[in-house]
């Protein structure tokens, strides 16, 4: 299960040829692409930076597609999230998973991006007409966490 | 007890640090206990690890509580809520 943590762009097509190749048994790949909005909470965003904390943020990743493993029949699965410098347009993170059918898939994809974004050590800052700014968390973050059984807190109270 | 601390995002740039060694005093035990010990600095300590603040906390890089039992040459990481993906 690769982990990329990068400054550098990915290529959708590269990566998911790469994650199936010579693996017959997959008959479905689902893939997600988060990209940069120009605009947040009613304020144009004109770039952003992303930090993390190198050595947690890849083992939580890690933790979560293992999490992901152990609830759905995952064949593959790969994350990668850009680190550094981003703006509008950019791509931010790829989370590709296959399976035998599409239905794991399509779960694990999912779960494994609204684990991302609750529990992965990332944080954006924005540049905006008004200055930069750290972006919120969103309670409706750990809502999509909490519909697969998970409780969350990271927009509201820590644990 | 020497331990590692970490700062990231708002909270580092609040401390004006990402990180520094500290020798704990006895007695701090826990990861809440380090943050209460920070706070006794006062000035932007006291206002940014405040426990009104839901900052989230980590040790030897995993997501943690307060009540964590800490140990000498562990690391402790405070920060804000996170916002990837």
């Amino acid at each position: 299960m690769p982990i990329r943590v990068q400054t550098q762009d990915f290529d959708l097509g590269k990566e998911v040829a790469a994650l199936r190749a010579g693996q017959s048994q997959v008959g479905a790949v689902v893939a997600f692409v988060g990209t940069v909005r120009d605009m947040n909470d009613g304020t144009g965003v004109s770039a952003m930076e992303l930090e993390h904390y190198p050595g947690m943020t890849e083992k939580a990743l890690e933790d979560i597609v293992a999490q992901a493993r152990s609830r759905w029949a995952m064949i593959d699965a790969l994350v990668i999230h850009r680190v550094g410098p981003l703006k509008p347009l950019d791509q931010i993170v790829l989370v590709a998973v296959t399976s035998s059918h599409r239905g794991e898939a399509f779960s694990a994809c999912e779960f494994i991006m609204d684990y991302l974004k609750t529990q992965a050590p990332f944080w954006k800052k924005e540049q905006t007409s008004q200055g930069a700014r750290w972006v919120d968390a969103r309670v409706t973050d750990d809502h999509a966490l909490e519909k697969w059984g998970v409780r969350s807190g990271n927009a509201g109270q820590a644990e | 007890m020497n331990i590692q601390l970490r700062f990231f995002a708002s909270v580092r740039e609040a401390l004006g640090t990402a990180q520094e060694t500290i020798a704990v005093p006895a007695g701090v035990l826990t990861v809440g206990a380090v943050r209460a010990h920070l706070r006794g600095r006062g000035g932007v300590w006291a206002e940014t690890l405040a426990d009104h603040r839901s900052l989230r906390m980590a040790y030897n890089q995993q997501m943690t509580g307060p009540d964590t039992r800490i140990d000498e040459g562990g690391e402790v990481a405070f920060f804000p809520p996170v916002t990837g993906g």
